[in-house]
C-alpha cells in the first residue's frame, strides 16, 4: 500500500502492513456492518461472492473491462473487480441485493422487467446498477446520458436498445429524447 | 373433446397473417390438439408477456453455475501448453498432487508411460487439471507439474498452412480423432492432402466453367472473414458431484439433455444416474453445446477427489478455449444473364476452424437464390490454433458476407436496385415481402449512386438476406401439472440460456388451460423433468412449445373428466374459459380452477408429450433432429456513415425484417434479434482474435484488447415481426436467433460501398481497412 516503501525497494516495516494471511475487514455492506476475514489481495467482488454471500455481484472479465461486477461506494459505481475490500474502509457498499428496499424493486428494476431490458441476465446486475446511480444524479436522463452511463458495460446479448428504452420510460414526459 | 375435434383432417390458419389468411387442411393424429387460432384471435400467444425469470435476474437472485456453492467443493484449474506444437514426452504430477491443498489431478491429454508420445496443437490446449482447496491454490500446484515438452514447428496461419512444405496438424492416422466444429460431423480422411481436408462439395457442377464463360456478366471476388470468439459473459462452468455411484452436474450449458448423454457414454453408466442441471446461463451463442474436454476434467476430478469439483474458465481461458467462429476464404463467382437471372454460381472456400474441422461456408451461396448450375467445394485448412465450433449462424453468417455483396455488384453492373434484382432471382415469397416492409420502413428510395455526395462523410444504404433452416428436434418433451391446489407447473430439462423460452412455454400452456402466465410455475434445466431440446439451431421455440400445448391440453381433457364424473354429466359438455369451468346450457354450474382442481381423485395429475412430426412430415431427419419444410428467412437493412478521412464506419440505423413463424412474444423476440444484429455489426466493424506470429499465443486474450461493439455505437434498430402460419405443428412456431445475425455484416458492408464507392471484401471493417481501400480509390482519381 505505501508507494514510498516501494520505490526504494526497502521492505516497509509500518504498523499498517498486512497478511499475506487473512486479515479481519468491516465492511458497511447494504446498511449492514459486516465483519469478514479475507487475505489482502482478496478483491470487493470476491468478497461480496466468497464470505459475504452476494453473489448477485457477477464477475465477467475481471479486468476492469465490463462493468458486470459494478456496485456502488458511497453512490458511486465502481468496478468492484478493480478495488481490493482492505481498501473499503468506511465508504458505504451497495450492491445489487441492497438495490430493492423491503421487497420493492427500484424503478430501474421495474423498467428494466417492463421493457425486457434482460436476456441471458448475466450482466444486468451492473447495468442496473449503473442506470440506478444515473438516475439518482439526473432524473431525466436523455439517451445520450444513458449511453455514456452504460458505455463501459459489455452485454454480448445485445440488451443495450432495451436498456435505453427502459431508461426513457423513467425519464418521464417530457425528460430529454422522451418519444424519439 | 368431442367427435368433431377427433377428426383426422384439420383446417389452420396459413400465409402472411398481414396480407390477409388463408386456411390449410392437414391430416393429423387424434393425439394431437385442434388447430391454433391466428394470433389475433388468442389471449396470450402473440402478445407481449414479461419474461418469466426478469426480476431474478434484476435483483442478482437468479443463480448462474458459477454461483454454485456445495459443502466440501473443491476447485479445479488447468495446464495449458504453453507451446504451438509440442510432443509430451512425460508429464510427472507427483509433486503438484501432493501440494498443500491439493486433492487430484488429472492428466488430460493421455501421456501415460505405456503409449506413444502425447502432442498438442495450439498454445492453449489443456494438459493437466488439478482439484485442490480453492482456485488459488490449484493454480499454485499447477506450477508443481513437470511436463517434458518437445517442441516441434508449427504454422497458424491457413495460407502458409496449406503450402505442401508447411507443418502438419494431422496425419492421416491421426485426422479421424480431430474435433467438429459443425457439419459434418466426420472428417472425410481420404480428402487429405498436408493440412487441406478437401476440397469436398456437395454442389459439383461440371458444366459451370462454360456457363460462367458464356454468362452476360461476371462479377466476383475474394472475400474474407476472420475469427470471431463468443464472448459469453458467464464463462464456461461446471460444478460435478459424484455421490455414490451416481454422477450429478451443474452445468453453463445450452444442451443439458446433451450433456447427460454424452456423461452417461463416458463414464459408462446409465442415463438414469446422471443429473445436470443449469438454472440461468449466462449466454452460449454456440459455445456452450457440449459437455467438452473440461466437463469431463471436472467430473473426473470429483471421482478421483470423492469430492465436488468447480471448474469456471477465467476470462483468458474463455476468450482462448472456447471455440471461435472460423475465419474463411471464399473466392465467390457470379455469373448473370442481362435481365439478372443467374447462369452460374462458382464458390471455392477456404475454411480454418484451428486443429478442428467443418469451417465450412454454409450453404447461402447454393440456397439462397434460384441458379440450376451451381459448383460449390469448399475445403478445411488445420492450423495449430485453438478449435472453433458452431456460433450463431455458422458457416452462413461468412458465406453471407460474400454472396450477399457478390449479388449486390451484380444488380450494379446489371444497372438494377439490388431489391429488384432479388425480387428476380429469390424464390422466397416470404423474404419477398419482407423486402417490401424493409425498404419502406428504412426510406430504400433515399438511396443514390455509390461514392456521391460532397463532404468527408459520406453516406449509404445497403440490404443483404439470410437463409435458415427451420431445425426441430425430435428428442424433446414436456410435461404439465397440475395439482390438488389448482397450481399448475411447465417441466421440461429445456434451458433457457437467455431467451426466454420459459416465458413461451409458460404463455403456450396459460393459453391452452385459461390461465394467465404468472398462474404457471415454470421448471426447467433439469434432466429430472422430461428431455427438452438443445438451446441452439434455432430450435428450441420449434421443438418444445408443441409439445407443451399438447401436454396442456392432454392435461385439460383429464381435468374435465374429472369434473364431469364429479358432476355425473358428459365431459364433452364441459367448458373451460377464463379460469373456470362451466357446464354448457347451465349458468348455474359453474367452478373456479381451484374448486375444479380439487375434485382430482390424487394429489396431482399429470400429462407428458413429445415432439411429435410436423403434420405433413418434415423434409429430412437425421437422429434426434430434422429439418421442417419451412425455412427462416429474413431481410435487413442498414445505414451507414463513413469519415473519408478517419476511416471510421458507424451504423446509424438497422431495419431488421424476420420469419419466425408464429411469434409467441414478441419483445422477447425483438430482444433477441436486436442481439444478432449487434453481434453482426460488433463482427462486421471491430472483432478479431488475434494471434502473435511467433508463438501462437492469442494477444487479445480480454474485454479490453479483444473489441466488442459498446452501448456508445448502438444504432437505432427497428424489428419487423411477420406472422408466417404454415399449420405445420400445435404451436407453428419457430425459431430466431441465428437468423438475425446472418446477414449483418453483410448488409453493413454493401452500405459501406453505397457510401463510400469502394468495396470491402474482409472482416472486419476497421478503420485502417476502410482507409486503405480508399487509398486505391483516390489513386484511380475517382
Amino acid at each position: 500500500m505505501d508507494v514510498a516503501d516501494q520505490r526504494t525497494g526497502e521492505r516497509p516495516e509500518a504498523a499498517g502492513l498486512v497478511g499475506p494471511g487473512p486479515v479481519p475487514v468491516a465492511l458497511r455492506v447494504n446498511g449492514e456492518l459486516r465483519r469478514i476475514a479475507v487475505e489482502p489481495r482478496t478483491t470487493l467482488a470476491e468478497a461480496l461472492r466468497g464470505p459475504l454471500g452476494l453473489k448477485g455481484t457477477k464477475l465477467a472479465c475481471d479486468h476492469g473491462a465490463c462493468s458486470a461486477c459494478s456496485v456502488w461506494l458511497d453512490g458511486r459505481v465502481v468496478a468492484s473487480c478493480s478495488i481490493l475490500a482492505i481498501e473499503i474502509g468506511d465508504r458505504e457498499v451497495t450492491s445489487i441485493e441492497g438495490l430493492a428496499s423491503y421487497g420493492a424493486l427500484h424503478p430501474v428494476q421495474e423498467a428494466f422487467i417492463a421493457h425486457d431490458a434482460v436476456q441471458c441476465g448475466f450482466c444486468t446486475p451492473g447495468l442496473v446498477m449503473s442506470c440506478a446511480a444515473l438516475l439518482a444524479s439526473n432524473p431525466r436522463p436523455g439517451p445520450d446520458q444513458v449511453r455514456a452511463a452504460i458505455s463501459g458495460h459489455v452485454c454480448r446479448c445485445g440488451t443495450y436498445p432495451h436498456v435505453i428504452r427502459a431508461m426513457r420510460s423513467l425519464a418521464g414526459p417530457g425528460g430529454a429524447g422522451h418519444g424519439r | 373433446m368431442d367427435g368433431d375435434r377427433r377428426g383426422r383432417r384439420e383446417r389452420f390458419p396459413y400465409g402472411l397473417a398481414h396480407l390477409g389468411l388463408g386456411e390449410v387442411e392437414r391430416e393429423i393424429s387424434p393425439e394431437e390438439p385442434p388447430p391454433l387460432a391466428a394470433n389475433e384471435g388468442l389471449r396470450l400467444i402473440g402478445k407481449d408477456t414479461r419474461r418469466w425469470d426478469a426480476r431474478a435476474k434484476v435483483t442478482g437472485e437468479a443463480r448462474y453455475t458459477v454461483d454454485v456453492d456445495m459443502a466440501g467443493m473443491l476447485h479445479a484449474a488447468v495446464l495449458r501448453s504453453p507451446f504451438a506444437h509440442a510432443r509430451i514426452l512425460s508429464i510427472d504430477l507427483s509433486a503438484a498432487e501432493n501440494a498443500p491443498g491439493v486433492h487430484a489431478g488429472i492428466d488430460l491429454v493421455g501421456a501415460a508411460a505405456d503409449r506413444p508420445p502425447a502432442v498438442v496443437r495450439y498454445v492453449g490446449q489443456p494438459v493437466v487439471a488439478l482439484a485442490a482447496e480453492s482456485r488459488v491454490l490449484a493454480e499454485e500446484a499447477l506450477r508443481l507439474v513437470e511436463i517434458d515438452y518437445q517442441e516441434l514447428p508449427f504454422v497458424i496461419d491457413p495460407e502458409p498452412a496449406g503450402r505442401p512444405d508447411a507443418p502438419v496438424v494431422y496425419d492421416l492416422s491421426e485426422v479421424a480423432d480431430a474435433p467438429s466444429a459443425g457439419l459434418p460431423a466426420t472428417p472425410r480422411a481420404e480428402l487429405l492432402l498436408g493440412n487441406v481436408l478437401g476440397p469436398g462439395g456437395e454442389h459439383e457442377s461440371s458444366d459451370v466453367t462454360a456457363a460462367l464463360e458464356q454468362a452476360d456478366t461476371v462479377v466476383g471476388g475474394t472475400y474474407r472473414t476472420q475469427v470471431q470468439t463468443h464472448c459469453c459473459m458467464e464463462p464456461h462452468a461446471i460444478v460435478a458431484s459424484w455421490r455414490k455411484d451416481c454422477l450429478d452436474v451443474w452445468m453453463s450449458t445450452q444442451f443439458i439433455a446433451g450433456v447427460r448423454v454424452e456423461l452417461a457414454e463416458y463414464f459408462g453408466i446409465p442415463l438414469s444416474r446422471v443429473r445436470v442441471r443449469a438454472a440461468a446461463i449466462g449466454g452460449g451463442f454456440g459455445s456452450k453445446s457440449r459437455l467438452g474436454l473440461y466437463g469431463r476434467a471436472a467430473a473426473g476430478l470429483s471421482r478421483l477427489a470423492r469430492a465436488p469439483v468447480r471448474l469456471v474458465y477465467r476470462r483468458d481461458e474463455e476468450q482462448i478455449d472456447s471455440g471461435n467462429r472460423s475465419s474463411s476464404e471464399q473466392h465467390l463467382r457470379i455469373g448473370a444473364n442481362r435481365d439478372g437471372t443467374l447462369a452460374a454460381i462458382s464458390l471455392v472456400s477456404y475454411g480454418n476452424a484451428g486443429i478442428a474441422f467443418g469451417a465450412g461456408v454454409g450453404f447461402i451461396a447454393t440456397g439462397l437464390y434460384r441458379c440450376d448450375r451451381v459448383a460449390a467445394l469448399h475445403s478445411d485448412v488445420f492450423t495449430h490454433t485453438a478449435p472453433s465450433c458452431a456460433m450463431r449462424g455458422p458457416g452462413n453468417t461468412q458465406g453471407a458476407f460474400a454472396l450477399e455483396q457478390c449479388i449486390d455488384e451484380l444488380a450494379e453492373r446489371l444497372g438494377m436496385d439490388p431489391l429488384d434484382l432479388r425480387d428476380r432471382i429469390d424464390q422466397s415469397t416470404v423474404r419477398r415481402e419482407e423486402r417490401r416492409l424493409g425498404a419502406e420502413r428504412i426510406g430504400w428510395h433515399r438511396r443514390s449512386g455509390p461514392g456521391r455526395g460532397a463532404g468527408p462523410i459520406k453516406h449509404g444504404l445497403g440490404v443483404a438476406q439470410s437463409l435458415w433452416p427451420a431445425l426441430v428436434q425430435t428428442n424433446a418433451a414436456c410435461e404439465v401439472r397440475l395439482w390438488r391446489d389448482g397450481v399448475v407447473e411447465v417441466l421440461s430439462s429445456v434451458q433457457d440460456i437467455g431467451t426466454g423460452v420459459g416465458t413461451t412455454l409458460a404463455q403456450v400452456v396459460a393459453e391452452e388451460l385459461g390461465l394467465e402466465p404468472d398462474q404457471v410455475r415454470v421448471r426447467i434445466g433439469d434432466t429430472e423433468y422430461p428431455s427438452g431440446p438443445p438451446s441452439y439451431g434455432s430450435r428450441t421455440t420449434a421443438s418444445i412449445t408443441p409439445p407443451a400445448r399438447t401436454a396442456a391440453w392432454r392435461l385439460q381433457e383429464s381435468l374435465l373428466r374429472a369434473v364431469a364424473a364429479a358432476w355425473q354429466v358428459d365431459a364433452a359438455d364441459l367448458v373451460l374459459e377464463q379460469g373456470r369451468i362451466r357446464l354448457r346450457g347451465d349458468p348455474d354450474r359453474r367452478i373456479s380452477w381451484r374448486e375444479a382442481a380439487a375434485t382430482l381423485r390424487t394429489d396431482r395429475i399429470s400429462a407428458v408429450a413429445d415432439r411429435t412430426d410436423d403434420y405433413g412430415g418434415f423434409r429430412s431427419r437425421a437422429g434426434d433432429a430434422a429439418v421442417a419444410r419451412g425455412e427462416l428467412g429474413g431481410v435487413q437493412f442498414a445505414e451507414v456513415e463513413v469519415d473519408t478521412e478517419t476511416g471510421f464506419i458507424r451504423v446509424q440505423r438497422v431495419v431488421a425484417v424476420q420469419d419466425c413463424g408464429r411469434p409467441i412474444n414478441p419483445r422477447q423476440v425483438e430482444s433477441q434479434v436486436q442481439g444478432g444484429v449487434l453481434m453482426g455489426i460488433s463482427y462486421a466493424l471491430l472483432e478479431e482474435r488475434i494471434l502473435d506470429p511467433r508463438t501462437g499465443r492469442v494477444l487479445n486474450p480480454n474485454f479490453v484488447d479483444y473489441k466488442l461493439l459498446g452501448a456508445g455505437e448502438v444504432p437505432e434498430i427497428d424489428v419487423i415481426l411477420l406472422e408466417n402460419y404454415q399449420g405445420l405443428s400445435a404451436s407453428d412456431a419457430y425459431g430466431v436467433a441465428e437468423p438475425s445475425n446472418i446477414p449483418t455484416a453483410a448488409a453493413v458492408a454493401n452500405a459501406v460501398y453505397n457510401a463510400i464507392g469502394v468495396r470491402i471484401r474482409s472482416l472486419p471493417m476497421t478503420p485502417a481497412t476502410v482507409l486503405r481501400a480508399l487509398g486505391s480509390l483516390s489513386g484511380e482519381d475517382r
